[in-house]
């Protein structure tokens, strides 16, 4: 059960050799054992997902399932999710019981698949390691003295674990493909506006996206289906037509270009993480590929940038946290305005508390035009760099991190060390483009290297294609930490 | 660029989070490295680029002036820290 692909899951369903609540049941029943040890989920609720997983046998049984009916998935804290605890990995929100559905959630619970649980998170998705959750950090299955990346380090801790077949993530400046590349599993965010952020508490609106987390790109592709179409709840939600995202992984990769940022293989690249991006190059180029080498000479900005526009637009999204219509109120105060101000100090934690000053500076008056407007110029900038290269090739590679997991508490007191962790990743959420995440090897000390591809826009079912190719030749995606098997 | 203690306790004014003195020490040196990261975009010369908002040209859709929610206060006002008679309470601002 723990190394069934989404697809092998489903037949077995629809074949009966399995029951839905079968299945979720033994997937408790490994959350029950493991998750004490890793603490990838915020909550579990066994009897919600037994009754969501009866009326998907229920569905199957009427004959009325479609391609995922039954397979359970775990849902990031992110997510509003009616009737259940959504913390988004803070005390702001630990008591908050979500009363509608986010409408990823909604999309899933329309596919008949059952919720295994929410899972923990960067305290409202601000971390690359998710010690900043106030439900504990995440340990990584593969060594847990090691953080799983963040800030959907659950999601990636859960399905690194096979504690769930499969999980959703959300990914602002990398909190999708850096866990996934931590936790040597698959993770694909994709482009802006194909997802729609209704009921996904907000950080910064202009580059959060949600997308899939699973083992293998076909088992993304497989959730992509799902997850993905209009949503006029959602202002930035993308009017186009519906896509399989299955359609191209078949594809040969004969012909196909691959770009090599010449800035992603400079210094500050783990050895090992980039001899493993290496070795994969050569096997993309014994499947058909060819390499060019181009250059995202503004992508060194990316950083600087991120950390202008995100805490801006954070600071202005988490102005609606002020003890008045959900979530926690300081216990004692004086007036209003000091209600407001004892509720925000005790609710946050220090990171977010961090973020929101920044946001509150660099859009204060006076210095706007020298922070917020040239990060917004920059930002241009590192699009048209994207731009420019895909005119000289179909995809870019590269590596996702900058290394492997690193020890818990080893960058927690260093906040700029921890953002470098994201050097990779951020540009293509500043571009607005999709990018994945997929295992490429390990190093010496047994933990998971990944493998970064960014698309053009709209270009998922290429990067799926390529993915898939390369999972098909090589067998990293199906390892598994030994002592949890 | 330089914060002063001062200065974090003015933005932390603006955002409505209490801060102490001790905090505000603590807080300027952290956000002093983050700025100094944040000045290297500084040397960029941007005169004729436009500023890029969002990843998509996006435009806000119109739809029909017509009620599409239905009413669920209750249901909102549910998880609210304090309400009385479909009201949120918060603490006296006018005498």
């Amino acid at each position: 059960m723990p190394d069934a692909s989404l697809s092998a899951l489903a037949a077995q369903l629809a074949a009966k050799q399995v029951s839905s609540r079968e299945l979720a049941r033994q997937y408790l029943d490994r959350i029950a054992a493991l998750n004490p040890a890793i603490n990838a989920f915020i909550t579990v609720d066994a009897e919600k997902t037994l009754l969501e997983a009866a009326a998907a046998d229920a569905r199957i049984a009427a004959g009325q399932a479609g391609p995922l009916t039954g397979v359970p998935i775990a849902h990031k804290d992110i997510f509003c999710t009616d009737g259940w605890l959504t913390t988004c990995g803070s005390k702001m929100l630990h008591n908050f019981v979500a009363p509608y559905d986010a409408h990823v959630i909604q999309r899933f619970k329309a596919a008949g698949m059952p919720s295994l649980g929410k899972t923990n998170m960067d305290e409202f998705a601000m971390g690359s390691s998710n010690e900043t959750s106030y439900f504990g950090a995440v340990k990584n299955p593969w060594n847990t003295a090691c953080v799983p990346g963040g800030s959907s380090g659950g999601a990636a801790a859960c399905v690194a674990a096979r504690m769930a077949p499969a999980a959703t993530g959300t990914d602002t400046g990398g909190s999708i493909r850096q866990p996934a590349a931590l936790c040597g599993i698959t993770g694909l965010k994709p482009t802006y506006g194909l997802v729609s952020r209704y009921g996904m508490i907000a950080f910064a609106s202009s580059l959060d996206q949600a997308g899939p987390m699973a083992p293998s790109a076909e088992d993304c592709a497989l959730l992509l289906n799902v997850m993905t179409g209009f949503d006029p709840n959602d202002s930035t939600s993308l009017e186009r037509e519906k896509e399989d995202y299955t359609r191209d992984l078949d594809q040969p990769l004969a012909g196909l270009r691959v770009g090599l940022p010449r800035e992603f293989f400079a210094e500050g690249l783990n050895s090992e993480v980039a001899a493993a991006v290496e070795a994969a190059v050569t096997e993309l180029k014994k499947l058909g590929a060819t390499t060019v080498e181009i250059s995202l000479a503004n992508s060194k900005l990316a950083i600087p940038v991120y950390y202008v526009l995100a805490p801006a637009e954070a600071s202005s999204n988490l102005s609606r946290f002020d003890g008045v219509r959900y979530g926690y109120r300081a216990p004692d105060y004086a007036s209003l305005d000091d209600m407001y101000c004892k509720t925000r100090a005790q609710g946050f934690g220090a990171e977010v508390k961090r973020r929101i000053l920044i946001g509150a500076y660099v859009l204060s008056h006076g210095y706007y035009d020298a922070y917020y407007l040239q990060a917004q110029k920059i930002r241009r900038l590192i699009a048209d760099d994207f731009n420019q290269a895909f005119k000289a090739c179909d995809i870019i590679l590269g590596p996702t991190a900058p290394g492997t997991a690193f020890k818990l508490g080893e960058k927690s007191d260093d906040p700029v060390e921890m953002y470098l962790n994201d050097l990779y990743t951020i540009p293509a959420n500043l571009a607005g483009l999709p990018g994945m995440s997929l295992p490429c090897g390990f190093d010496a000390k047994g933990l998971p290297i990944g493998l970064q591809l960014v698309g053009n826009y709209f270009s998922e079912a290429k990067m799926l294609n390529v993915a898939h190719q390369y999972q098909r030749a090589t067998d990293w995606h199906s390892r598994q930490p030994e002592d949890l098997k | 660029m330089s914060l002063t203690p001062d200065d974090v306790k003015r933005i932390a004014r603006l955002a409505r989070i209490e801060i102490d003195d001790a905090q505000a020490q603590a807080t300027q040196a952290q956000l002093n490295t983050i700025f100094d990261l944040i000045a290297t975009m500084q040397a960029v010369d941007t005169a004729s680029i436009a500023p890029m908002a969002h990843a998509q040209e996006v435009y806000q859709r119109l739809r029909d002036d017509v009620v599409t929610e239905t009413d669920r206060h209750a249901a909102f006002q549910a998880v609210a820290p304090a309400v009385e008679n479909g009201l949120y309470l918060v603490p006296k601002v006018i005498e």
